[in-house]
C-alpha cells in the first residue's frame, strides 16, 4: 500500500495524542498531576494540538475535503465513519476538563468525570483506527489480530513518554511514570517484533489462481491491460520499502524502541535537569521512530489486487 | 445508507467467458466511450497524449499465462466490478456515497457525496474501483445502468456497453438471482465460478473457466526431428537407426 504522508502523519500524531489524553484525563481527574495551569496548558495544548494536527492532515488526504462533514452520517456500517465521530465527540470531554483541570485549577467533581470521559472517548477513537485496517480483508497484513493491540499499545506507550517527558520537563516526574513509559516501551517493541515475525510467515489463501478463477496449475501476468502506472497500482502497488524493509525494521527498532528505552533508563539515574533532557529525547526520538513504523505498516502491506498485475 | 440491503429483488450481473475471450480490449474501449459521458461522466484521462498517460477505466482485460499438466494457454481476463452480494465496498464509505441498490444489485457510487477517502479502493480485493485526480471521487462500473433501463434504445441495445461490444459474445449480461434465466443456465451448464470465493464478498458476476483441452491432438509438441510416441514399422526402424 502506498503510505501517503498525510495518513501516516495523521496515525501517529493522533495515536500519541490521544493517548496523552487519555492518560491526562486519567491520572490528572483522579489527582495524581497537581493543577498547574503552565503544565496543564502544556500538557493539554500538546495533546489536543496533536489530534487536531492529524485530523486536518487526515482531512487534507480527501478528494474533497469540503465535504468531510458527510462522513458522521455511516457509523452504523463503517469504521472510518465511526472514528469521525468519536473524535469529534472526544473534543467535547476533553474541552471541559482542559477548562477545569488548567483553568480553573480543580482536580475534582465534573472535572473528574469529563477527564474521564475525555479518557473513554480518546480509546474508543484509537480502537475505531485501528479497526479501519483491522477490517480490510484484502490485505492480509492488516487484517490480524495483531493490528488493533498494536494501535493501542502503540498509543498507550507514545502518550505515556509523552507524558513522562512532560511532568520531566516540570519537574514533578515520579519513577513510578517512568517505569511505565519503560514498560510500555518494551511492550510495544515485542509486540512490533511479534507482528512482523506472524506477517512474515503468512501463507495467504488468495492466489492468482483464485482471483483468476482458473484451477491448477500456475497462472503468470504476460501482458497487463496499460503501459503505464494507473491508480491502482500507484496506491497498492507500492513496492520501494518492501525493498529496504530488513533496514527501515532497523532504524524503526533503534528510533522507537531501543533508543528511548535507553533514554529512560538513564533519566532514573540522571538528577535533574538531565533526566528531563534524556526524558524528551527519547520522547522525540521515538515519535521519529514510529513514523517509520507507520510508514513501513503501509508499505510493507500487499493487497490482493497486486497478484492481478503477477506481483 | 451505506448497510447493505438483505435482500436484493434482482441479481443483474455479468458472465464472462475466459473459453471464448480474444483479448480485443473492445469491451474496454466501448465501456469508455459510453461511460465517459454517462451517470459517472467524465472518465478523466491525465495528460492522453504525454508519457505518462493515466485515467479512469471501469473494464480492463489482462492476459496470462495458464500452465498445467494438460498444457498451457493464453487466457484473456477481463476485470470489472463483480456487483458483490456482500461489498465491503459500499459498508466501509463513511458519507453513503456507496449503495447496493435493493431492486437489481448493482453498487453504485454517488459523485455528489464521495469525499474521495479511497477506503472503498482499499476495501475491493478486485481493483473495481479507480480514483478520478481531476474529479476528486471514486469512480466505478455502473453496469451501465443508464443504458439497460433507457427507453430511447432499441430493446436489443439495452445492454451493457461491454456486452453489446464484443465481438465473440464472450460478455453475456442478466438476473443471476434467477435460476432459470438464460444466463444461470449457461454458469450452471458451464460451471461458473466466482473470483476469491475464500474473500467472502459473494460476486455476482461469473467467470466461465476454458473449456478443457482435448485429447484429439498430442498434447505436448515433439521437439524437431523426435516422434511422439515410440513408432512400429518403418519410420520405427529409421528412428532406432538414427538413434544408435
Amino acid at each position: 500500500m502506498h503510505p501517503a504522508f498525510s495518513v501516516v502523519f495523521f496515525t501517529t500524531a493522533t495515536g500519541a495524542g490521544y493517548g496523552l489524553l487519555s492518560l491526562l484525563g486519567v491520572l490528572a481527574g483522579q489527582g495524581f498531576i497537581p493543577p498547574d495551569f503552565w503544565l496543564g496548558l502544556t500538557g493539554m495544548g500538546l495533546a489536543l494540538g496533536l489530534i487536531s494536527a492529524g485530523l486536518l492532515s487526515s482531512a487534507g488526504h480527501l478528494g474533497r475535503p469540503e465535504r468531510a462533514w458527510r462522513s458522521f452520517s455511516q457509523w452504523r456500517s463503517s469504521w472510518l465513519s465511526r472514528e469521525g465521530v468519536a473524535s469529534v465527540a472526544t473534543f467535547i470531554p476533553a474541552g471541559l476538563f482542559g477548562i477545569g483541570w488548567v483553568v480553573l485549577g480543580r482536580t475534582s467533581g465534573w472535572v473528574a468525570v469529563a477527564g474521564l470521559l475525555a479518557a473513554i472517548g480518546a480509546v474508543a477513537t484509537v480502537c475505531t483506527t485501528g479497526m479501519i485496517y483491522a477490517s480490510l480483508k484484502p490485505i492480509a497484513q492488516w487484517h490480524s489480530r495483531f493490528t488493533l493491540p498494536g494501535y493501542l499499545i502503540f498509543s498507550a506507550m507514545t502518550g505515556c513518554v509523552l507524558l513522562n517527558a512532560l511532568l520531566q520537563g516540570f519537574a514533578v516526574g515520579s519513577n513510578t511514570l517512568l517505569a511505565a513509559a519503560l514498560l510500555l516501551t518494551v511492550l510495544g517493541w515485542g509486540w512490533k517484533l511479534a507482528t512482523w515475525r506472524y506477517n512474515d510467515r503468512l501463507e495467504i489463501p488468495t492466489t492468482a489462481n483464485t482471483a483468476t478463477g482458473l484451477a491448477g496449475g500456475t497462472v503468470r501476468s504476460m501482458e497487463w491491460p496499460h503501459t503505464e502506472e494507473n491508480y491502482l497500482l500507484k496506491e497498492m502497488g507500492f513496492r520501494i520499502a518492501r525493498k529496504h524493509s530488513v533496514r527501515l525494521r532497523q532504524i524503526t527498532q533503534v528510533l522507537a524502541f531501543a533508543l528511548p528505552a535507553l533514554l529512560l533508563v538513564a533519566a532514573f539515574a540522571l538528577p535533574w535537569p538531565y533526566a528531563a533532557v534524556s526524558s524528551m529525547l527519547a520522547a522525540i526520538a521515538q515519535l521519529a521512530g514510529m513514523l517509520v513504523e507507520r510508514w513501513l505498516f503501509f508499505a510493507e502491506a500487499k493487497h490482493t489486487v497486486t497478484l492481478y498485475y503477477g506481483r | 445508507m451505506t448497510c447493505l440491503p438483505a435482500q436484493t429483488d434482482k441479481k443483474l450481473g455479468l458472465v464472462i467467458d475466459l473459453d471464448t475471450c480474444v483479448g480485443c480490449q473492445a469491451c474496454v474501449t466501448a465501456c469508455k466511450e459510453w461511460n465517459t459521458g454517462g451517470h459517472m461522466a467524465p472518465l478523466t484521462d491525465i495528460d492522453p497524449y504525454g508519457g505518462d498517460a493515466d485515467g479512469v477505466w471501469f473494464n480492463r482485460v489482462h492476459s496470462y499465462e495458464h500452465m498445467t499438466e494438460m498444457g498451457g494457454r493464453t487466457v484473456n481476463f477481463p476485470r470489472s466490478c463483480l456487483h458483490c452480494e456482500t461489498p465491503a465496498c459500499v459498508t466501509v464509505c463513511p458519507t453513503g456515497a456507496s449503495y447496493k441498490r435493493a431492486s437489481d444489485g448493482i453498487v453504485l457510487v454517488d459523485e455528489d457525496k464521495c469525499i474521495g477517502c479511497k477506503l472503498c479502493s482499499w476495501a475491493c480485493p478486485y481493483g473495481a474501483r479507480e480514483f478520478d485526480t481531476d474529479v476528486g471521487v471514486m469512480k466505478k462500473c455502473t453496469l451501465c445502468v443508464d443504458r439497460i433501463y433507457n427507453d430511447n434504445l432499441a430493446e436489443e441495445d439495452r445492454v451493457p456497453a461491454c456486452v453489446a461490444a464484443c465481438p465473440t459474445s464472450a460478455r453475456h449480461f442478466g438476473d443471476l438471482g434467477d435460476p432459470a434465466s438464460a444466463i444461470s443456465q449457461l454458469v450452471a451448464e458451464r460451471g461458473g465460478v466466482d473470483l476469491m470465493p475464500e474473500m467472502g464478498y459473494k460476486p455476482t458476476n461469473k467467470y466461465l473457466p476454458p473449456r478443457a483441452h482435448t485429447t484429439r491432438a498430442a498434447s505436448v509438441p515433439a521437439p524437431a526431428l523426435e516422434a511422439v510416441r515410440a513408432e512400429g514399422g518403418f519410420l520405427g526402424w529409421v528412428d532406432r537407426m538414427l538413434s544408435n
